[in-house]
């Protein structure tokens, strides 16, 4: 079966004067429509780059990019990384959308909220500039902004910020896309409006069968919305599969150490955190081996110094469950204490 | 808890004039509006809210970082409020503060060496055996290496920063540590290596901590008590135990259930309390209860008259005309 959107090899490296920073590398995912594919990572893991590039939102002069993403829309498939930039260009806010993590960033200060989004419905669409307004009012109101059709005047910073998101909201689903790319759309948000807004993506995500793409660095956000998760560190994909296999019979020692080392609301007790010592790797000149190696505190159980000498391919190590690591599915689980039956 | 306080807070208020040309028009925003709590000596007590509840302002208040409006703050024993900055001084090297930003709150033009020597030409202190060894020792001690002594912050990662920070406010052994969002700007794997080094530093030197957050798990995990704040009032204070495993604060409640917890067959169990609306502008606060215009269970008591702060148990005390967990409408 074809997804609505096959990543597939697609690296992205930006040259700089002190090396090519690899900051997506050879990194392939899915998500089909209705369905939420979350991917997590720490800061410079390199869980923005791949989705910018998709977006067609990197220079293409001064970014090397390879691989390929495919849409897989009605009239046919279309590469978004090797087509031309005009037809990515008419497939940006129609097809594919993005919203980002700061709203007072992403809208102008000097245009009404309504102008903003009528002036992406009138890119796909014919009409007066009284109809964009009109629309602008309409998708206002579906993402839950009260009295809409007179605050479609009001400008940003009259907005707060969960409301200036769903401004944000409202401009990417003006022209009904398909796929929703959502980087960090809760972050600068407290957590009372942050469950406002997933709700609220969820319910239009429901309602327009769409597929979604969220970023994010909180695995609480992605226990709460994702189907499928990928997992990042040092621009790799790590491990992904479905959620549940993810938290419950994770495959790989970062994702095991990240879960082990956050505090839950629901776990009482002063017991100590379980960090993970050291700090993310540079994205300049990689080690070799595996990049989570000098974090890990498993790599004495791999025979021959493998780990810092050869980086483990993505293996399928379940049904569709991949993990980047040479340990067995037994040795993690005995390792991690994660059951390995379901 | 420990029976002597080394903070007691009553009846804090800081107000500020913002806005207006010239001199008129202005608004007065009440971030804090009469706050009353305390903290233990070696007790870790968390202050919680969302942004503009006023938390952070509590925090600088305390330091007299802002002179408060009204309310004293009572410092191991001693009214701190109308101090003047000349007396504070000697009071603040018993009281020192961590920020938030690593990146904002180191100047990038001083060595690390340079940063934590200030505290003590400010306070012409010499410690024994001389400064840079005091320095080494503290960079030893917030797991920094005593080398590193002469580099300059943009040598260093986030976590690394705010471990500079800590050994900065640990200079002059103070008692308590104010501490405003000191790992939210931190990685997820990077938080907890800042969070396990506050709470060995606490029971290696018995520091007292006010933490202020927005993160409540990480605030759960750190404190002894916590205090729930929303709009410059405070909501409802308790042991953590009792706070998070019985809230009876309908504001509580909702905080609370809006927290994602990482595991995914809790979530989709969850009945979450979606709060509608945005918090209203400090300047211009709801009548009677600060919380009544989102509170699903507001009456009109809540509008009329503001609930008083009551000791409901002698751990427990709360806010609100109508608890949770009782059968009043």
């Amino acid at each position: 079966m074809t997804k609505f959107l096959e990543v597939k090899n697609l690296s992205v490296s930006f040259p700089t004067e002190d090396g090519l920073v690899k900051a997506s590398n050879d990194v392939s995912y899915s998500v089909d429509l209705g369905k939420t594919l979350a991917i997590v990572g720490e800061s410079g893991s390199g869980k923005s780059v791949s989705n910018l590039a998709i977006m067609g939102l990197h220079n293409r002069a001064t970014t090397q990019i390879s691989g390929s993403a495919f849409l897989n829309l009605d009239e046919g498939p279309i590469d978004v990384i090797t087509a031309p930039e005009e037809t990515v260009r008419r497939l940006r806010g129609k097809v594919m959308s993005m919203i980002f993590q700061d709203p007072m960033s992403a809208l102008h200060p000097y245009f009404s909220v309504g102008n903003q989004i009528a002036e992406a419905w009138s890119l796909y669409n014919e009409g007066s500039k009284r109809d964009g307004m009109k629309r602008a009012a309409e998708m206002l109101d579906l993402v839950g902004i009260p009295s809409a059709a007179d605050r479609v005047k009001d400008y940003p910073h009259q907005f707060s910020g969960g409301m200036r998101q769903r401004v944000m909201i409202a401009m990417a689903l003006v022209n009904n896309p398909k796929l929703l790319i959502a980087d960090e759309p809760t972050t600068a948000l407290d957590v009372t409006v942050q469950s406002q807004i997933l709700k609220l993506i969820q319910e239009i995500q429901k309602e327009f069968n769409m597929a979604v793409i969220l970023i994010t660095h909180d695995l609480g956000v992605v226990a709460e919305v994702a189907d499928n998760v990928c997992v990042m560190y040092g621009g790799k994909i790590v491990e992904t599969s479905a959620i549940d296999e993810i938290f419950y019979r994770s495959q790989h020692p970062y994702t095991t150490a990240l879960l082990d080392s956050i505090p839950r609301v629901d776990k009482f007790g002063s017991h100590r955190l379980k960090a993970i010592s050291g700090q993310p790797p540079s994205l300049i000149g990689l080690p070799k081996g595996c990049s989570f190696a000098p974090r890990c505190q498993f790599v004495s159980h791999v025979a021959g110094s493998r780990c810092t000498t050869e980086d483990p391919e993505l293996t399928e190590k379940a049904k569709d469950h991949f993990a980047r690591c040479f340990l067995s599915t037994e040795q993690i689980h005995t390792l991690t204490g994660r059951s390995v039956t379901a | 808890m420990s029976s002597e306080n080394i903070l007691e807070l009553r009846g804090l208020q800081k107000h500020f004039k913002v806005g207006g040309a010239f001199g008129r028009g202005k608004t007065l925003i009440k971030a804090v509006d009469g706050v009353d709590f305390t903290v233990g000596r070696g007790e870790t007590v968390g202050l919680v809210g969302e942004s503009g509840c006023g938390k952070t302002t509590v925090g600088r208040t305390v330091m007299k970082i802002y002179e408060p409006t009204a309310g004293s703050i009572i410092f191991e024993g001693e009214d701190i409020s109308k101090l003047s900055r000349k007396d504070m001084k000697v009071r603040r090297s018993k009281m020192q503060m961590i920020f938030q930003d690593p990146y904002a709150s180191l100047n990038p033009r001083h060595t690390v060496g340079t940063i934590i020597e200030a505290a003590y030409i400010i306070h012409k202190i010499e410690p024994a055996g001389g400064r840079v060894k005091a320095i080494q020792e503290l960079l030893e001690m917030v797991g920094l290496n005593p080398e590193h002594i002469n580099r300059f912050p943009h040598e260093f990662s986030g976590g690394q920063r705010q471990r500079i920070g800590i050994a900065r406010a640990l200079a002059l052994k103070p008692h308590l540590i104010v501490a405003d969002e000191p790992v939210s700007a931190l990685d997820v794997s990077i938080q907890a290596q800042v969070v396990n080094l506050l709470d060995d530093l606490q029971k290696e030197l018995g520091l007292s901590y006010l933490f202020v957050a927005h993160d409540l798990s990480v605030v759960q995990h750190i404190s002894d008590r916590v205090v729930v704040m929303y709009l410059g009032k405070v909501m409802e204070i308790a042991t953590t135990a009792e706070l998070f495993a019985n809230p009876r604060h309908p504001y509580t409640k909702a905080l609370l259930s809006a927290v994602p917890i990482p595991d995914p067959i809790i979530e989709r169990k969850r009945e979450r309390i979606i709060l509608t609306g945005d918090l209203p502008s400090p300047a211009n606060p709801p009548t009677g209860c600060v919380f009544s215009t989102r509170c699903w269970k507001a009456q009109d008591r809540c509008i009329s008259e503001a609930p008083l702060p009551i000791q409901i148990s002698p751990n427990h005390t709360l806010a609100c005309h109508y608890p949770e967990g009782t059968d009043t409408p």
